[in-house]
């Protein structure tokens, strides 16, 4: 038997929630395409209780995640970028069929990503030496301020840049300490299930993220509404479209990151407007005597 | 208060019975924080007194004056005209209470009390080695004996701080018994010298160390040692007799000595005894001061108050 | 004239007598205006009259800017902002705030008075931390406006444009001061609304932009009650909008604003827990919590209203807290010795009642100071309740008033989840002598100011917000100027 006539095995592709791989509760899938349209596989699609349980595996992991060393979730985004090293190639493959880019550019894309990781590991413990502050305030108290992840982030990933968007609005997230829920691009989704399979290989706790395939349109209300939520990033919703979900997002007073009308060059090395996005900054005072 | 439940009964004797267990209820005492601790203070001193209250308040001061003077150069004849003017602190103005005492060394006590006999104006003595503390117990209770012999109604002790911060708390206690016992039928008045003790935690458990060994007042200063008495350890002392009385029903009394000079700073303690200790306090049975010239300001003050314009230093006679 | 007989000592309780300060400091007048390009002009608006919460008297009529109003400030604002505010040096810009912060302690006096009329604030108060807490905002901030290259958002941070920003009555023009301050510094200019019941200190400060010479346009400020907020919060020529008050209408303004580029920031509501624990230094926990509750009558969106005290000390503390609570003045906020004065509006004195009646009928336990009431005005005694769970309204909702609610716990890990069960995140209160238990307590709250060992402590210096309904957005502090700032 020739190696040319050798079945491939095909790959499942399934929700990413609390550490685990299911299919949607909902029984329901699509079919994923390629830039031209050519089926590349069925994706589950993730209904409004995948959402529910994404939300509240989110929740149930950030206490770890955020309570960790910034040097131990340091560590875990730089693995991330390791286990990420050893896929480069099935990435590429990923990033070239879905977005229909040469793979020259693809396997470029793929290494930006991979990097991109690397550079939110080294902010895991600069954010509160360079946010926070020791307040010199008028009178016999010490005050200090830090930052301290917000909480859950929900986040609609960019549409157009399946992999290296989709790591450019998580990997802050994740850096601060906040966990996080993430739609993927509805019609790329494939690269999100692949850098979900090396986020669980990558030491990254179970629940701090969760990504979801499916239709953005159908799951930003809920995403948005989610009392439970405590941030949300709308980057993969088109502008016109994120009055409405900013007005639920009120209904629980909830951070709406500050983002780009629309996809901005992800190759550009990010600021740290993201990274400030997801956290809160505490003030605690204490009396200097004897 | 100690940090006993309310439900569990407090038992002097228990807490002091031996060494382990009367470091073990001092420790055991709640901490003071310093920096609110004095907040309260300062908050507490912006209070505006005015008119008919302060007026009341002057003459409330007057009569909790101890009158003193701790000199070196002190004589039968410097006593005497302090112990005239303590019976009629302004001899125009007949209202003019009297002070409740005049404070001097044991040697001139006898002076003192021939002097006020009758006059309802105790005499108090200072005692045990007095500023320093630094002799022997022999020495100082042959002290207190004889100036409570002369006539003393009121000894104010000094007590050892070096046993104190050293942690020595059992031989503290002792000396306090011992003095209260050689007492007698006078009231001992025992001076922490706070000055010295460093910190408001010390002086909470030196306070309450007096008041299980006997103190009828706790005194924070000998004047001799800056700083001396302060409001915010005042608030200290006068919290510590309030729990006293909360745990044990009896009222001992507090007495700040040294560097109140005004009847600005007067009227601040008073206010700081009604609203720490509470009115109850407010009574020289209960609160003195110890001070040399604040008699002065204080009649000045109640000159102003009651003439409508501002009295001066001539008009008021001195010692 | 002679001794009387009942000034002799120890005759019947010495209580202190009326030290009024006098009402004439305010130069109080009888008309005010809204504030618009550097002139004060007749509002267009409804003219509202001022009260005070003390008396009931009415103290002013002030003229209330309308729809016209706002956009008539807004240009003004607009134009100040592109003419001359955010070109000028940053130097100059500056020696603009600091000349301001000059004017307030000149005439802080006058000030604290003023703001203890309208407001119903004690005098003691109004005196000794609005007053300084305002000029010390202006001092702080006027220092940054040549320095934001140094703020850490990198070289040339650019300023937003026209700040609209609507604020409450409970610090009057300490929030005037915290919006205003940050937003002149980073080179915005503002059009400020005052809060229906308090116009009077912000239109004073109006007077003192004058005396400073700032630029006509650079500050407005609008008088006028929810509609114009509403309507100034909303208006396209705004580029930033901040916000303190309540949650409800902080939810409504986010809604609003849904969908524009406007940005925001939001200081809303809080039910802090003041946790103290068995080895706390109790008497000085016991002035923190009369402090965290009843500072400004409790309102206050700070305010430590949940306490969270340790089975074991509770009754000790509970049996102090009783007996301190007592001592407290109610009464005249003009006298000089009044700790707790009026509640600031009818509306919100039915309020507190509501919920007090609720913490009754929950079958929480009522005690409320025996002091004494002025027979007119708006007051309410302090009250505790014991015997409170968390289900409770008491202990759910803000009271915005001198209610204090009292849980125990009997573990720090209980005394944190009590203190995080709740929508709100603005502060917390930590009473220990452990200083390790201190810092983790102070980690695990979520709340934006951790006070330990101290409550209800504020410098310009030291950044302030809230965490999850509190709001969003700091103020103070570096982490304030964000706010401002395009980035």
């Amino acid at each position: 038997m020739s190696e040319d006539a050798r079945l491939p095995v095909a790959k499942t592709h399934k929700l990413y929630i609390g550490g685990a791989f299911p299919r949607s509760e909902s029984g329901r899938s699509y079919a994923a395409g390629d830039a031209r349209g050519r089926f590349l596989a069925n994706v589950a699609q993730a209904s409004r209780k995948d959402l529910r349980d994404a939300v509240s595996a989110a929740r149930k992991a950030f206490p770890g995640w955020s309570a960790a060393s910034a040097y131990n979730r340091g560590q875990v985004l730089y693995r991330v970028a390791e286990v990420a090293e050893g896929r480069r190639e099935q990435l590429a493959e990923a990033v070239a069929r879905g977005e229909g880019t040469p793979e020259d550019t693809a396997r470029s894309i793929v290494d930006t990503a991979i990097d991109r990781w690397v550079w939110y590991a080294g902010w895991t413990d600069k954010l509160t030496p360079v946010l926070g502050s020791a307040n010199p305030v008028a009178g016999p108290y010490f005050s200090f301020t830090v930052v301290e992840p917000t909480g859950v982030v929900g986040t609609l990933a960019p549409q157009e840049s399946s992999l290296l968007g989709l790591v450019s609005v998580l990997a802050p997230v994740l850096a601060t300490g906040c966990t996080a829920v993430v739609v993927a691009s509805t019609d790329r989704p494939v690269p999100a299930i692949t850098l979900a399979e090396i986020l669980e290989t990558s030491d990254v706790p179970a629940g701090a993220a969760n990504i979801l395939t499916g239709s953005a349109d159908e799951l930003a209300p809920h995403l948005a509404s989610h009392a439970d939520v405590n941030a949300l990033d709308l980057t993969g919703v088109p502008a016109e479209q994120r009055g409405a979900l900013e007005r639920s997002a009120a209904g629980s007073v909830k951070r709406v990151l500050r983002v780009p009308a629309t996809e901005p060059d992800w190759t550009v090395t990010p600021g740290i407007d993201r990274l400030r996005g997801c956290l809160e900054y505490k003030t605690v005072w204490h009396p200097v005597g004897t | 208060m100690p940090h006993t439940a309310a439900d569990v009964p407090f038992d002097p004797e228990d807490a002091t019975r031996d060494e382990a267990r009367l470091r073990r209820f001092l420790h055991g005492l709640p901490g003071v924080d310093r920096v609110g601790l004095e907040q309260r203070a300062a908050d507490l001193a912006t209070r505006s007194i005015k008119k008919s209250a302060k007026l009341r308040a002057i003459d409330t001061a007057i009569g909790m004056v101890d009158l003193t003077t701790l000199e070196g150069a002190d004589t039968a004849g410097t006593v005497h005209a302090l112990c005239a003017r303590a019976r009629r602190p302004d001899p125009d103005r007949p209202g003019v209470p009297p002070v409740a005492a005049v404070c001097v060394y044991p040697d001139l006590a006898g002076t003192a009390a021939t002097a006020l006999s009758g006059s309802g104006v105790a005499v108090a003595s200072v005692a045990t080695a007095f500023p320093s503390g630094r002799s022997s117990r022999e020495v100082k209770l042959a002290e207190v004996g004889m100036a409570v012999a002369a006539g003393a109604a009121e000894i104010d002790m000094v007590i050892d701080r070096g046993a104190f911060l050293s942690g020595r708390y059992g031989d503290v206690a002792d000396e306090i018994v011992a003095v209260k016992q050689a007492c007698g039928s006078a009231h001992l008045k025992v001076i922490l010298e706070t000055g010295e003790l460093a910190t408001y935690d010390n002086i909470r458990r030196a306070s309450w160390l007096a008041l299980l060994s006997g103190a009828d007042f706790v005194k924070t200063s000998t004047g001799k040692v800056s700083p001396a008495a302060t409001l915010p350890v005042t608030h200290v002392l006068l919290q510590a007799v309030r729990d006293w009385q909360a745990v044990t029903g009896v009222a001992r009394g507090v007495k700040p000595a040294g560097g109140i000079r005004t009847t600005k700073d007067a009227i601040r303690y008073l206010v700081a005894v009604r609203e720490v200790a509470g009115e109850r306090w407010l009574t020289p049975a209960l609160f003195r001061f110890g001070a040399s010239s604040l008699l002065d300001d204080l009649l000045m003050q109640r000159r102003t108050q009651l003439d409508g314009h501002y009295s001066g230093p001539d008009y008021i006679a001195v010692s | 004239m002679a001794d009387t007989a009942e000034n002799a000592p120890g005759t019947g309780a010495w209580d202190y007598d009326p030290a009024p300060e006098r009402a004439e400091l305010a130069n109080l007048r009888a008309h005010y205006r809204p504030f618009i390009d550097g002139a004060f002009v007749d509002g267009t608006g409804e003219p509202l009259k001022t009260s005070n919460p003390a008396t009931g008297e009415t103290l002013a009529e002030v003229g209330t800017a309308a729809d016209a109003d706002v956009g008539t400030a807004v240009t003004a604002a607009r134009a100040a902002f592109e003419r001359t505010w955010s070109t000028m040096p940053g130097t100059e810009r500056a020696k603009y705030l600091f000349r301001i912060a000059r004017l307030i302690q000149e005439r802080s006096r006058e000030l604290a008075v003023l703001e203890t009329l309208d407001n119903g604030k004690p005098i003691k108060e109004s005196r000794d931390a609005d007053l300084p807490a305002v000029a010390a905002h202006f001092f702080h901030h006027a220092g940054w406006a040549d320095k934001l290259d140094y703020a850490g958002f990198g070289p040339l941070p650019r300023p937003l444009g026209v700040a609209g920003q609507v604020i409450p009555w409970n610090f009057p023009l300490l929030m005037l001061a915290w919006k205003i301050a940050p937003a002149l510094a980073t080179g915005n200019t503002v059009v400020l609304k005052p809060a229906e019941t308090t116009p009077l200190t912000a239109l004073a400060f109006a007077e003192i932009c004058q005396q400073a010479q700032l630029p006509p346009g650079v500050v407005n400020i609008l008088p006028g009650g929810g509609d114009t907020g509403s309507t100034l919060v909303a208006h396209p020529g705004v580029d930033k909008v901040a916000f303190t008050g309540s949650t409800e209408v902080g939810k409504l303004i986010q809604s609003r604003l849904a969908g524009t580029p406007t940005k925001l920031t939001l200081e809303l509501g809080g039910k802090a827990a003041n946790i103290v624990f068995d080895d706390a230094p109790l008497d000085q926990a016991v002035e923190g919590i009369v402090n965290g509750v009843f500072f400004n009558q409790g309102h206050v969106c700070c305010a430590g209203s949940r306490l969270l005290v340790q089975e074991s000390v509770a009754e000790a503390v509970l049996e102090r807290l009783r007996g301190r609570i007592t001592t407290l003045r109610v009464g005249d906020p003009l006298d000089k010795n009044t700790d707790l004065g009026a509640i600031n509006s009818p509306e919100q004195l039915a309020k507190i009642r509501e919920l007090v009646a609720s913490g009754e009928s929950e079958g929480a336990q009522r005690w409320t100071s025996p002091c004494a009431l002025p027979d007119k005005g708006l007051f309410f005694a302090p009250t505790v309740f014991s015997g409170v769970h968390q289900s409770m309204r008491i202990a759910r909702e803000e009271v915005f008033g001198p209610v204090l609610s009292v849980l125990t716990f009997r573990t720090p890990e209980e005394a944190v989840r009590k203190a995080n069960n709740t929508p709100y995140g603005l502060s917390a209160g930590i009473w220990t002598e452990k200083g390790s238990r201190i810092l983790w307590a102070a980690e695990q709250v979520r709340a934006g100011v951790v006070w330990a060992n101290t409550f209800n402590r504020f410098d310009p210096t030291a950044s302030f917000g809230g965490y999850k309904e509190s709001g969003f957005g700091r103020e103070g502090g570096r982490a304030g100027l964000e706010a401002y700032l395009d980035v």
